[in-house]
């Protein structure tokens, strides 16, 4: 689950890089680069779920 | 930007800045020992000097290559015909940087105390069970790679720079004293540290419920608050000056806005904690007041007084608020609350920019450069620093024993305690 939440904050990260380089401009992009920032926020949230700890294996 | 042609009072006005910047390190430094145990403080100190030393030393090396200043173009790539410069084309060790004053080589000062301040970020997240072995080679890591990249995107010629000239987004993505590289980096890493170092021990109870452990020393995290502001001043005056290109004419502005942000932000984390817990909690507020100094450093010299309020304000309650959250539903042991305070702080800052920014032409372009900036920090910089970080930790072990836990970071790596006069509480030695 932490990888794929890595993974996907790149991803999200790339779908920006590509919203720029690819659309001209207007509501395209800027649709685009919410979706991005959407993949992120999923990739966060994976990472933060995956290193929350059982309550047994807590110090 | 292109290079900056600074006028002699500019020259004279950025000196001064860089001469009391250092207190933003000394402010920093002193909030990260007051919030952790008093068997650790010494050790907190040691690291902080040791953090400056060695980001310093890096950054000599290295990293003022990468970062680049002036109007070379830097290393770039190209696509559609637009340049992408993705690091700067100086030289190691700084060869071939005029010593003569120059804006390159305050750029390269600024530079300096910048990575120090990054790298003094993540000691807060780590406190009570970071060795300091490890504490070096992270910064190392921080100041010779993470931070000089991500400096030479957000200034000069770097990329997200130049949003608005390749792609008609507003001004480009602006940060005129440095929350993305200094702050929204130290942060990502101080979280990314978090996670790999866990929990302190007795962070827990024997059911596993989350405990509150207080810092040993409130004095030094308010003092520590009130220094740092300082030191803001001048990171955020010097940088205005040397990246954004701003007249002297707004330095009072960026002065006024500056300490306006740090004293919304006070106040708002005093009144949420006082609704919260019924008190007005004295380490929270002054975390709070150093969220809104880190919201400041984006979005001083751009916008108005009253919205620099509405920023502070934001900013406080955003620290106070998150911090409880970290802790309680997240499982991320921050003593420091650096993951509040400079990652999201530093992250509110970049966002308001875009939302209140006074800029001649914007538009709405402002807001999606500004975005653009986040995106990758979020998606670039924080894996990146997770993974270097994970790769580190198998080479120089992070976390400090069991045994060197429950003794003390002082007593088991400097051989002495920061008190030695101090009665010893039994809760911290007889576990």
């Amino acid at each position: 689950m932490k990888a794929a939440g890595f993974l996907l904050l790149l991803t999200g990260w790339m779908l920006v890089l590509s919203a720029l380089i690819l659309l001209p401009g207007g509501g395209a992009r800027a649709g685009f680069l919410a979706a991005g920032l959407g993949v992120e926020a999923l990739g966060l949230v994976l990472v933060v779920r995956s290193h929350l700890m059982p309550r047994k294996e807590r110090p | 930007m292109q290079t900056v042609v600074l006028s002699e009072v500019q020259t004279a006005l950025c000196v001064v800045f860089l001469l009391v910047a250092p207190l933003a390190l000394a402010g920093v430094a002193l909030m990260c020992a007051g919030l952790g145990r008093s068997r650790n403080a010494a050790h907190a100190m040691l690291a902080a000097l040791c953090v400056i030393a060695v980001a310093t030393c890096m950054y000599f090396l290295c990293g003022a290559a990468l970062q680049g200043y002036g109007d070379d173009g830097g290393r770039a790539i190209s696509f559609s015909g637009k340049h992408w410069s993705w690091a700067g084309k100086g030289r190691l060790l700084m060869m071939g940087l005029p010593v003569d004053g120059s804006p390159a080589f305050l750029a390269a000062w600024l530079g300096v105390l910048s990575s120090a301040l990054a790298g003094l970020i993540p000691l807060g997240s780590g406190a009570d069970r970071w060795r300091l072995p490890a504490i070096c080679a992270s910064t190392a890591l921080l100041s010779g790679l993470t931070y000089p990249l991500f400096a030479h995107w957000s200034w000069g010629v770097g990329w997200l720079a130049q949003l608005g000239t390749n792609y008609g987004l507003g001004r480009g993505y602006l940060d005129a004293g440095g929350a993305g590289p200094i702050h929204v980096v130290g942060g990502l890493t101080a979280l990314a540290l978090t996670w790999l170092l866990g929990a302190r021990r007795g962070k827990y109870t024997s059911d596993g419920m989350p405990m509150a452990i207080p810092g040993h020393n409130a004095v030094f995290v308010i003092f520590g608050a009130l220094l740092a502001l300082v030191g803001w001043l001048g990171l955020n005056g010097a940088g205005a000056l040397l990246f954004a290109g701003v007249d002297p004419s707004r330095i009072p502005l960026i002065a006024v806005n500056t300490v306006l942000c740090a004293a919304g932000a006070a106040l708002s984390a005093a009144i949420t904690t006082r609704v919260r817990y019924s008190k007005p909690d004295a380490s929270l507020s002054a975390n709070g007041w150093t969220g809104g100094l880190a919201a400041s450093s984006a979005c001083c010299a751009f916008i108005a007084p009253a919205a620099a309020l509405i920023v502070g304000f934001v900013a406080g309650a955003l620290v106070a608020v998150s911090v409880e959250m970290l802790d309680l539903k997240l499982d991320v042991d921050d003593p420091g609350g650096s993951v509040s305070v400079h990652a999201l702080g530093g992250l509110w800052g970049i966002l308001a920019v875009g939302l209140f920014g006074r800029l001649e032409a914007a538009g709405a372009g402002q807001l999606l450069a500004q975005t653009v900036g986040i995106a990758t920090l979020l998606g670039f910089a924080l894996p990146a620093t997770w993974v270097l970080n994970w790769l580190l930790n198998r080479v120089v072990p992070y976390r400090v024993s069991a045994e060197g836990e429950n003794q003390g970071m002082d007593l088991y790596e400097l051989g002495a305690g920061a008190y030695p006069e101090f009665v010893t509480h039994t809760d911290e030695f007889m576990r």
